[in-house]
């Protein structure tokens, strides 16, 4: 029963990481652009949220349908004004200047909210459970929070393959000269895709911060746990990015169970070992 | 002089260093079908991805309808409503063949060319529209490619080397349902390093070398010695 316990909760923080891989998987799956500074626009979004919650008096997750808009905004303009400029044939560029980024977004937070730990309040809500089983019991807010995950998850899918916008967001990824061919304003795709990217990344980093502490430097972390989900789950693959989430989650959880020392290295571990037998992941992208 | 639709006046193209184009002309009234021949290198493609707003001319000029369309993107191009289907097809592996036919659509130009009329043309699309455009045969594939371009509505049509490694009764199919595109008022450009289907379908032809034009005149007045002379420049 114990075990079954810790799996659960390894389960439910997997749609965390699902949600901090699926922005990344996303532009990278668009326009081969690797965002280092992906996790610190996590951290970013959790402190827009501190910002709101606090200036309106409203709860984390009301405070989402504020959070969501801004960040998408900043996505696109980030794009648009910036990354664009940065992509071509060569990959170092954009990677270059995302790692800038990363570090200007945590000193800027620095500078503006100090070092301070801090945490969203969700209210009475945080310490509500369910039953599951007989001695079993979940957190709702956890709960809600992989609800949510599977939600985005499906969401874009939906999107990916089922609207203009994917078909768009595709082709562009296929051949971009015969995407402008097509009319495609390639620079507009690829802010959108980012503005969608950021979108969820405001999830992700709301229910970051209503979990646990944050503070500016907690960023790089969370891009890390990101990367694994993606590569564990297969690139391309939303379904299998959750998959990688919920493998990574379950990892750590195992790893704390055994000695609270090896909930991270347990993580690492466990993507090494599938980094090594399967380094396509578990679930890639069908190729053409 | 009849209005043209379209009117290249003396553009320089360079890839880097090298020049492709030296001050290239080609003037193409509506309903007309200009074929545009020459050797490999001869600059073809350079042509037509000049004109779609692929490659940007140093020099020269390009006028479409009236208006000036010189240095602007491949986007906005389509807009204009000028469609090119790229040298090696280039369909979208990801996509669905009807997908891929609906992209093309992307720009909501008005006219005749609808999902509908394009599997009219080519039905063998229609049995096949929800497989990968990958899963297409190479003939089926231009088609589709074909068919991608007609969903922007253009006024006019480039095709480069639409016969490229394509049986020769593919081939002949595909270019029979050429006349059927232009009964619809659009123009083309079609480059080709098949002179005989090329000369077939045209009524103007222009014939480049190293990157200049070596001959331009009606179709039917060109003679085989003067159009061997510009090809190899003997």
């Amino acid at each position: 029963m114990q075990w079954l316990n810790v799996i659960l909760q390894g389960v439910l923080i997997g749609g965390l990481y699902a949600m901090f891989a699926a922005g990344l998987s996303l532009i990278f799956g668009v326009m081969r652009l690797v965002n280092i500074a992906h996790g610190d626009l996590i951290v970013l979004a959790a402190y827009v949220s501190l910002m709101v919650t606090q200036s309106l008096g409203v709860g984390p997750l009301t405070s989402l349908l504020l959070v969501v808009p801004v960040m998408a905004l900043v996505g696109y303009l980030l794009q648009r004004l910036l990354l664009n400029r940065t992509l071509g044939d060569d990959l170092l560029p954009p990677l270059l200047v995302t790692f800038g980024l990363s570090i200007i977004i945590q000193n800027g937070l620095l500078e503006l909210f100090t070092a301070d730990s801090r945490k969203l309040q969700a209210g009475a809500i945080e310490v509500h459970t369910v039953q599951l089983v007989q001695g079993v019991w979940i957190g709702v807010l956890p709960l809600i929070q992989f609800i949510v995950a599977v939600a985005v998850v499906a969401g874009l899918q939906l999107l990916f393959y089922r609207t203009a916008l994917g078909r768009a967001f595709r082709a562009t990824s296929d051949d971009q000269a015969v995407a402008q061919l097509m009319g495609l304003d390639t620079r507009h795709i690829f802010a959108m895709a980012m503005a969608l990217s950021l979108a969820v990344v405001a999830i992700a980093g709301v229910f970051l911060a209503v979990r646990a502490n944050f503070d500016p430097a907690i960023g790089p972390a969370r891009l890390i746990f990101g990367f694994e989900a993606v590569i564990i789950g297969g690139l391309g693959s939303m379904w299998g990015t959750l998959l990688g989430g919920i493998i990574l989650g379950v990892s750590q959880a195992i790893g704390a169970q055994i000695d609270p020392g090896w909930q991270l290295l347990a993580g690492h571990i466990v993507f090494l070992v599938i980094l090594a037998l399967r380094p396509q992941g578990l679930f890639p992208k069908v190729s053409g | 002089m009849p209005d043209a639709l379209l009117e290249v006046r003396g553009i320089d193209a360079f890839y880097g260093d090298f020049q492709a184009l030296f001050g290239v002309s080609l003037t193409i009234e509506a309903g007309q079908v200009a074929a545009v021949i020459g050797a490999n290198g001869a600059g073809k493609s350079t042509l037509l991805k000049s004109i779609a707003g692929l490659m940007r001319p140093q020099h020269g000029d390009i006028r479409f309808d009236g208006a000036s369309i010189t240095g602007l993107s491949a986007f906005e191009v389509v807009a204009h409503g000028i469609a090119l289907v790229p040298e090696g097809r280039r369909l979208f592996p990801s996509l669905t063949v009807e997908e891929n036919l609906l992209i093309g659509g992307q720009s909501r130009r008005g006219g005749p060319w609808s999902l509908t009329r394009v599997y009219q043309l080519f039905p063998a699309l229609e049995e096949r529209r929800r497989l990968p455009a990958t899963a297409l045969s190479g003939g089926q594939q231009q088609m589709a490619a074909i068919g991608r371009a007609l969903m922007s509505n253009p006024r006019l049509l480039l095709c480069d080397e639409i016969s490229l490694g394509l049986a020769p009764i593919v081939i002949r199919d595909i270019y029979s349902q050429l006349p059927k595109i232009v009964g619809e008022g659009l123009s083309l450009i079609i480059v080709e390093q098949d002179i005989v289907q090329a000369l077939k379908a045209a009524n103007r032809v222009y014939c480049l070398q190293e990157g200049r034009v070596a001959l331009e005149g009606a179709a039917r007045e060109l003679t085989r010695d003067a159009i061997a002379a510009a090809y190899f420049g003997v």
